[in-house]
């Protein structure tokens, strides 16, 4: 195990010095196998919006701040897909007590999210999400250029604020 | 060996952290780092009236940094886990180190894990690791883990490892596969509006024995088959899974067999959901070690048909899956009443209707002379279909919320629930507690990022501690601030030396995806449920730090 270590921690310094492109990239979603609600699997690399801005939320059906942001962003969502064309996918990390519930909660309130399961939560650990609710907001190359945890009321204004600058080219910080 | 590993592998996590600080996404050698990190520290005030336990070292942390590094199909990653020592109700954690571990790699349709990893194989009835570390729950494998696409439409996992049990391993060996036939795909049937699904799954466990008093089975296997069909709002799913005889500590040693069975079926359109299931479980308590008790070694996963409340006063009673044998039933309606209409206000309002209902499962004797559930023997006869005469738990609740205008909301959530405590929480001769919640929760926005918001509790029970109020109020400027104060008041309990105030005040602080709140206060004692898992929550006092990150 020591070893291990030892030629891990060398291997990794040694890549960097070696390898000069260390210029800071973007991150790019990482690849994993989810669910639709009709069962089937949907990969996260298939994720897109013909070149628009995407939205990522992680979410449950017993999380109360949850469904309220979703709620929330439900009243202008039309508004924000005319005006922007972004797209929200609701990445839902309940688990088989409730999943099966997920698409009838979700059509109840009316939402017209994608929405994509996460049973045993292997999207939201490779995604490092600690707590719901957590948005993430990609570029139209895939690329994560926010995210934030938890929701109040009043929000989901920055959020359309931050969409509105990814289509204007603005550096998001 | 974990102290080893901890400090050998320091140089590494140093590495990790550093080259990572300066950007969200360091890249090396083109792969890019990403971690999250989480730290609850708790400081104890002494508080024996309300039944805190003393704690000599005045403060007490959980930690937690996790480290993944991915390139191109190439992942690998690291938990770090400290408990200096463990919170209070955490008492099986002790000490630190890296209890989790992987790296995975996709060649093409074929995908490897060796390490640790979660995995659940259908509705997770005979085999699901995962880990909540709110429960202070990870039953994680350790060993491999094969994936493979064949053919369009089929999916093959197999697995083999040890589970993980705090910071040390389970002695039994578990072996499963599993197979998902996704019957559209694979026979080209992409325009059809119904989708099939057919799967199943086998897993095994190995532990040796050496029980002096009777012939325990070494090999325990399990099988589980399920179907999955959905036509546009129409869904059904159901899932039956087989357990050989087990005599394990849990099933007080019955070489009964073990079975499950689960179907949901649902309707949705716009506007509406409904949501039918029932299940039956009967002596399936499935471990890696047939002497484990609590949540340790678990293989299965069994979560509880019933609705998981989140107010504090609804959840005051949760409800936690008897493996031993239960029925369960649960029935979900969603509305919303359209925008505009008499009923639905200018803003349109939500209904939503749920009742759930677990009772005992049919147990006659064997035969005359063997009292049911004897050690060594079968344990009981069960009529499948009948139900038991003994009631575990029942809740009705109906949730109303409306916005009343541009910046007033509310929702209002009644509840009536039979909880029976001398089943859940396994205190012989408790009375059953039906309780009677009333909750308004209220949010008042005061322009577009200040909002105000009263949640008013209200349990009314004849039983146990009787009667509860609580008042919360929550002041949030989005997207950065909260702060919120709250008081819990056992008004009415029988013992006139026990109507104790919980309060709490809390404060927030939110920026990108790094959370840190302080809140001081008491803890009432009591027991907090996730999925069908359930923790005992220990009372206490104090001032309690928590840190959240990710990058």
């Amino acid at each position: 195990m020591k070893k291990f270590c030892l030629i891990l921690t060398i291997s990794m310094y040694s890549l960097m010095v070696f390898s000069q492109n260390t210029e800071k990239k973007l991150a790019q979603i990482p690849s994993v196998d989810l669910k639709t609600v009709e069962g089937k699997t949907f990969n996260s690399s298939q994720i897109e919006n013909n070149g628009k801005p995407i939205i990522i939320s992680f979410w449950a059906t017993w999380c109360k701040p949850c469904c309220k942001e979703l709620n929330t962003i439900a009243e202008v969502y039309e508004d924000w897909q005319k005006e922007t064309g972004v797209k929200l996918i609701a990445v839902s990390i309940d688990d088989s007590r409730s999943s099966d519930k997920v698409k009838p909660l979700a059509d109840g309130n009316n939402w017209d999210y994608e929405i994509l399961l996460d049973p045993n939560q292997d999207f939201k650990r490779a995604m490092n999400v600690n707590m719901v609710p957590h948005m993430f907001i990609l570029n139209g190359k895939n690329e994560i250029v926010w995210q934030h945890t938890s929701f109040s009321e009043g929000g989901e204004l920055e959020v359309i604020d931050i969409v509105r600058k990814i289509l204007k080219g603005e550096d998001i910080k | 060996m974990k102290k080893i590993i901890s400090r050998t592998c320091n140089g590494f996590i140093v590495f990790l952290v550093f080259s990572s600080m300066y950007s969200r996404a360091q890249t090396i050698g083109g792969g890019q780092i990403h971690g999250n990190f989480q730290m609850d520290a708790q400081y104890y005030l002494k508080d024996s009236l309300i039944g805190a336990p003393d704690v000599p070292e005045k403060m007490l942390m959980n930690g937690f940094g996790n480290i993944i590094y991915t390139n191109g199909n190439f992942n690998a990653g690291l938990r770090y886990e400290s408990y200096q020592n463990s919170m209070l109700g955490y008492p099986a954690y002790k000490g630190n180190g890296i209890p989790y571990r992987f790296a995975s790699y996709t060649n093409d349709d074929l995908q490897i894990t060796i390490g640790s990893f979660y995995d659940q194989f259908g509705s997770g009835m005979i085999f699901r690791t995962y880990e909540d570390r709110s429960l202070g729950y990870d039953n994680a494998m350790d060993g491999f883990r094969i994936k493979y696409k064949p053919y369009k439409g089929i999916e093959l996992k197999g697995i083999i490892g040890n589970q993980r049990n705090y910071f040390s391993k389970g002695d039994g060996i578990v072996r499963g596969f599993d197979g998902d036939f996704f019957i559209n795909d694979i026979f080209g049937f992409d325009e059809m509006k119904t989708k099939y699904t057919l799967g199943g799954s086998f897993v095994s466990k190995y532990q040796s024995s050496s029980d002096p008093t009777y012939k325990l089975p070494k090999n325990v296997g399990a099988y589980a088959g399920r179907l999955n069909i959905t036509r546009s709002g129409f869904g059904l799913m159901g899932e039956y899974a087989y357990k050989i005889n087990d005599p394990n500590a849990s099933n007080n040693l019955i070489y009964k067999n073990g079975e499950g069975l689960f179907i949901s079926t649902s309707y949705s359109q716009k506007g509406l959901g409904i949501i039918l299931s029932a299940k039956r479980i009967d002596n399936m308590d499935f471990r890696s070690d047939r002497n484990a008790s609590l949540n340790s070694l678990i293989i299965n996963y069994l979560p509880a048909l019933t609705k998981q409340h989140t107010y504090t006063l609804a959840a005051m009673y949760p409800y936690g899956t008897q493996s031993n044998g239960e029925f369960g039933y649960e029935g979900s309606i969603m509305y919303n009443i359209k925008k505009g209409s008499i009923l639905g206000g200018k803003y349109g309002t939500k209904i939503s209707l749920n009742y759930s209902l677990a009772q005992a499962i049919d147990k006659q004797k064997i035969n005359d002379t063997i009292e049911i559930n004897t050690s060594g023997t079968l344990g009981y006869k069960s009529d499948f279909f009948k139900l038991g005469d003994e009631k575990y738990f029942e809740d009705i609740n109906i949730e109303i919320s409306r916005k009343f205008s541009k910046n007033f909301k509310a929702i209002l959530t009644y509840a009536y629930i039979t909880y029976n405590k001398e089943i859940i929480e396994g205190h012989p001769g408790a009375p059953s507690i039906y309780a009677n919640i009333g909750i308004a929760d209220i949010s008042y926005t005061i322009n577009s990022t200040n909002t105000l918001r009263v949640e008013i509790q209200s349990l009314m029970a004849k039983q146990d501690e009787k009667d509860w109020a609580m008042l919360l109020l929550e002041y949030t400027i989005a997207p950065k601030w909260f702060f919120s104060i709250a008081d819990l008041y056992n008004y009415n309990n029988p013992d006139t030396g026990k109507r104790f105030h919980y309060y709490n005040a809390a404060l927030g602080f939110t920026k990108g995806t790094n959370r840190i709140a302080l809140s001081y206060g008491k803890q009432r004692e009591g027991i907090t449920c996730v999925g069908g898992v359930c923790r005992a929550v220990p009372a206490s006092n104090g001032i309690l730090l928590t840190i959240t990150s990710s990058f």
